[in-house]
């Protein structure tokens, strides 16, 4: 140990681990650049067949982009649906668990709240078509009955209540644990000093939440929101599971005529779908994919404004 | 200040001065609550309204004139602070609900299928009663194993990248795609597998190994951001003392750093594989679906639990009623497990992550 230090010129031997074990880690970091390069490019390759198929072989449609449109208006319209659910409920949860139940539940409410999201998607299907879906008719009856003049109720009502509200309720339980997650991080990181300042001031609780937490926490619940999104886009068998699909563009949230999506409708046709049809299939897969990329993208760039700006406090 | 009173106050011996707002007693909110519940039971026994409705308007009932009492008594800032009170409370009931009665409708329709028959027979030469999950558990089993397998190492590996070696384009690049990889909807994961295997196998290709390698594609970013975090937990002076006694990098990692965060890594993993093991959509069009006991994941199609659920669902065969039963009772064994999953993912990270105060 002394001689190395006396010698102190040279550099001590670099041991033969230390030049294998990162190369080792860093070909596994490659691993996931390739992956994914490889996710576009096989998706692409084989979904590109569809963009220039005859008319005759796109079923229902005569181009792919006349194919693709109800199906990614059907996606749009679940996963709004689903938001409009569960952003005001789980900002609501967030905050109970943040600000206003006692703190030694805090955080066991929270795995409550976790809980809902290691449901397995599948078992949110069989519980929509089993269970809500039919407690749901009656609701559906009404709104067609008594508000039918808004174009979102026009009716006929669904009697199975396998409609696109429906689903997208499904959806909104489903997003409804990450959401939460998040605000509830985000909620918990308001700066102590903050609050007790508007408290000190006077302010209720309600107030200090809306002069604090709010504020704080504004960008966090909006990139939130969009994950929640990027997830709703994608998910997949609760929905082929519980709507009744048939291809329309329409706002009638409570008939059985509703738009698919292209998840659902993804897994519907897949197990039979043979020659050209596997590949336009594999396309509309593609445009989920860009559409899922996109709002993820954008999420990760608001959470990543922030993190710059939070500095600061 | 006390010779100049103010005038719209005047101090006649009447009144006392007012410290503090007036305030509703602890009490009333509860009474209130009690009064709802009564209303309530009088409403659905007597008038005969349903449930749902009951229930809803007495929370109306409640909420209203809880807000008007505290309006009248404690001013409008108090009522819209017991306003916001009701309401948040209402959402956490409100997220419980579906929580609630969904394990409560697996457990009920469940439990009846579940018997030693169930889990040891699969469904071939099944048409109506009987039959079970026995190829289906095996094929989970088996396509989670090799998923798992595949995910751990890499994920682990880059965790270890980009926390201790990663810093320049190629780590950013890393971070970003793993972001973009959390983000990818499980059919398409499905779809890619199926779009790589095609090119090898032939058209309508369907094997265990293209669902663990769609698994793959779901489970590695998890496994590489639980690995990140925890990894970042662990203090530099550890690593510095470790680097002080003369220890190279790679052992300081490896026998420092990891041991450290070991508790908090395989939680992470757990409840990564408790992700995977419930997905769908990507086994459906990777893996497909059979009646028959398969152990080759290498060769034709293989069944998983909830492609089980799923195509007991959709083809419950005649007559239903024992199609839809068994997609119960299946899905509870898969609720089982990834219940199990999470708690033993729990429990370990209780019980083994280092205790930071004593």
């Amino acid at each position: 140990m002394t001689s190395h230090a006396v010698e102190g010129t040279h550099r001590p031997p670099r041991s033969v681990g230390d030049r294998v074990f990162p190369a080792l880690v860093t070909a596994a970091g490659a691993v996931i650049l390739v992956t994914l390069a490889g996710v576009a490019l096989f998706l692409t390759y084989e979904g590109l067949p569809a963009l220039t198929a005859k008319a005759a072989d796109i079923p229902g449609a005569d181009s792919f982009a006349a194919y693709v449109w109800p199906l990614l208006y059907g996606t749009l319209l679940a996963s709004v649906l689903a938001l409009l659910f569960a952003v005001p409920v789980s900002i609501g949860v967030a905050l109970f668990i943040s600000h206003f139940a006692p703190r030694r539940l805090a955080s066991s409410l929270g795995y409550l709240v976790d809980l809902l999201a290691a449901v397995p998607s599948i078992i949110y299907g069989l519980w929509g078509i089993f269970f809500l879906a039919p407690r749901l008719v009656p609701l559906y009856d009404w709104l067609a009955g008594h508000l039918s003049w808004i174009p979102f109720f026009a009716g006929p009502a669904s009697v199975t209540g396998r409609t696109i509200l429906t689903a997208g309720f499904v959806l909104g339980v489903m997003v409804l644990p990450i959401m939460t997650s998040i605000c509830r991080e985000i909620f918990l990181q308001t700066p102590r000093l903050h609050e007790e300042a508007a408290l000190a001031l006077g302010a209720t609780r309600w107030e200090m939440i809306r002069m604090t937490v709010f504020p704080y926490g504004r960008s966090g619940i909006v990139s939130g929101a969009m994950l929640a999104l990027g997830r709703a886009l994608g998910e997949t068998i609760a929905v082929a599971t519980i709507l009744s699909v048939s291809n329309v563009v329409s706002l009638n949230l409570i008939s059985s005529t509703n738009p698919g999506t292209i998840a659902a409708n993804i897994a519907l046709k897949f197990p039979e779908a043979s020659g050209i049809e596997v590949n336009i299939l594999i396309a509309t897969g593609l445009v989920l994919f860009i559409v899922t990329f996109l709002v993820n993208f954008l999420a990760r760039a608001i959470v990543g404004r922030r993190a710059e700006f939070s500095g600061a406090n | 200040m006390a010779t100049q009173p103010p005038t719209s106050e005047p101090t006649t011996p009447k009144f006392t001065a007012r410290l503090h707002s007036p305030q509703l007693p602890r009490w009333v909110p509860w009474a209130l609550v009690a009064g709802a519940v009564a209303v309530g039971l009088a409403l659905h026994l007597m008038v005969g309204w349903g449930w749902a409705l009951t229930i809803v308007a007495c929370w109306l009932g409640y909420v209203v004139v809880l807000v008007a009492v505290s309006g009248r008594v404690e001013g409008r800032r108090k009522a819209k602070d017991r306003l916001a009170t009701s309401l948040v409370t209402t959402a956490f009931v409100l997220a419980l609900l579906p929580l609630g009665s969904l394990l409560w409708q697996v457990v009920s329709n469940g439990l009846p299928a579940i018997n030693s028959s169930f889990l040891n027979s699969s469904m071939r030469n099944v048409v109506g009663e009987g039959g079970g999950i026995f190829h289906a558990l095996w094929g989970t089993l088996i396509v989670t194993s090799l998923a798992a397998l595949m995910s751990i190492p890499i994920g682990l590996a880059t965790g270890i990248y980009l926390v201790e070696y990663g810093n320049g384009r190629m780590a950013r690049w890393i971070t970003f795609l793993v972001d973009v990889m959390t983000g990818i909807p499980s059919i398409v994961a499905g779809l890619f597998a199926y779009a790589l295997f095609v090119i090898f196998f032939g058209e309508g290709v369907r094997m265990g190994f293209g669902g663990a390698v769609a698994l793959s594609v779901l489970m590695i970013p998890l496994v590489v951001r639980s690995t990140e975090e925890m990894l970042k937990l662990v203090p530099n002076e550890l690593r510095e003392a470790s680097y002080a006694l003369g220890v190279p990098k790679w052992r300081t990692i490896v026998k420092v750093v990891l041991p450290t965060a070991i508790a908090g890594i395989i939680t992470g993993i757990t409840i990564a594989i408790a992700r995977v093991i419930g997905e769908t959509a990507p086994l459906l069009i990777i893996c497909g679906a059979t009646d028959s006991v398969n152990f080759n994941p290498f060769d034709g199609r293989m069944m998983t639990l909830p492609v089980y659920i799923y195509s007991q669902y959709k083809n419950p065969g005649f007559p239903p009623e024992f199609g839809i039963e068994r997609a119960w009772g299946a899905a509870l064994v898969l609720t089982v497990i990834v219940m199990a999953l999470n708690l033993v993912a729990r429990l370990i990270s209780y019980y083994f992550s280092p205790k930071t105060k004593a």
